[in-house]
C-alpha cells in the first residue's frame, strides 16, 4: 500500500489526483494504477518520471503506507 | 500550501506561488553592494504556441510539496558553478494566467555582467527541465497540455 500522486496529463488521464493503491514496491503499485485507470493512463505513465517521497525511484523500490509515489509526466514550467 | 512571495533573509529567494510575481521587488532585493550587475528574466504568457493560435490563458499546476525545493536546488547548483553570485531569485506562478501575465521570474546579481547573464540563463534553462510544473494552454474552442515539454531531470545533472 502506498499513496499515489498524479500530475498534469497523468492526473487527467486517470481522472484523479490522488489514490491509495496496494503493492509492496513501486512497480506493483504502478501496475495496480494501470489496472485501475486504464490504457490512456498507462501510456502517459510510460513517458513519466517516478519519484518516491520527492526523489527518483526505480520500480524495485519498496514502499509502505507512509510513502508517496508521484507520477510526473514531462514538465513544462517557465 | 503555496506561499506568498515575500523576500527571505538569505541570499536565495525561491518560491512557487499562486499570487502575482513581484518582479520589481525581486529586482530591488537582488541589488547588493558587492554586485555591479543584475540580470532579470521574465517569462510571460504568450497568445500562441506551435500550431496553436488564439491562446487566451495558461494554467499552471505543480507538485506543491516539491516545486519550491526543486527551485532551491537550481539556485544551489548555480552557486556551485558561479560562487561569486550575490542574490538569486527564482519565482514561479501557478493557477490561471491571462496573456501578458508573468509566469516566471529569474533575477541574478553578480559582481560583473558575464556571470550574471550566464547564471540567469542557466537558471531558467535548468528550471524548465527540473521543476515539477505543468502548463495547459486554453484557446477559444479548446485546451490541451503545452506541446513543448521535457522529461523531468535532477538539477545536479540537468545541464553539463
Amino acid at each position: 500500500m502506498a499513496r499515489l500522486r498524479l500530475f498534469g496529463p497523468a492526473r487527467v488521464a486517470a481522472g484523479a489526483s490522488r489514490s491509495d493503491l496496494a503493492g509492496e514496491d513501486v512497480g506493483s503499485v504502478l501496475d495496480a494504477a494501470c489496472a485501475t485507470f486504464g490504457d490512456e493512463f498507462a501510456k502517459v505513465l510510460g513517458a513519466s518520471a517516478i519519484w518516491v517521497n520527492g526523489e527518483p525511484a526505480a520500480r524495485e523500490h519498496p514502499v509502505g503506507r507512509d510513502d508517496e509515489i508521484a507520477v510526473l509526466p514531462p514538465v513544462s514550467g517557465g | 500550501m503555496l506561499v506568498a512571495p515575500v523576500a527571505p533573509i538569505g541570499p536565495d529567494w525561491c518560491v512557487v506561488t499562486s499570487e502575482p510575481l513581484p518582479v520589481a521587488d525581486a529586482l530591488a532585493w537582488a541589488v547588493v553592494p558587492s554586485c555591479g550587475a543584475v540580470v532579470t528574466f521574465c517569462g510571460t504568457a504568450r497568445d500562441h504556441s506551435e500550431g496553436r493560435e488564439g491562446v487566451v490563458s495558461l494554467e499552471y499546476e505543480c507538485y506543491e510539496e516539491h516545486a519550491t525545493p526543486r527551485l532551491a536546488a537550481v539556485a544551489a547548483t548555480a552557486r556551485t558553478r558561479w560562487p561569486v553570485l550575490g542574490r538569486v531569485a527564482l519565482l514561479h506562478r501557478t493557477g490561471t494566467l491571462g496573456i501578458g501575465e508573468v509566469s516566471v521570474v529569474v533575477v541574478v546579481s553578480a559582481p560583473h555582467r558575464t556571470e550574471a547573464f550566464d547564471a540567469a540563463r542557466y537558471c531558467i534553462d535548468t528550471l524548465k527541465l527540473t521543476v515539477p510544473i505543468w502548463k495547459r494552454e486554453r484557446w477559444r474552442d479548446g485546451s490541451d497540455w503545452a506541446t513543448c515539454s521535457h522529461e523531468l531531470r535532477e538539477a545536479s545533472d540537468a545541464i553539463g
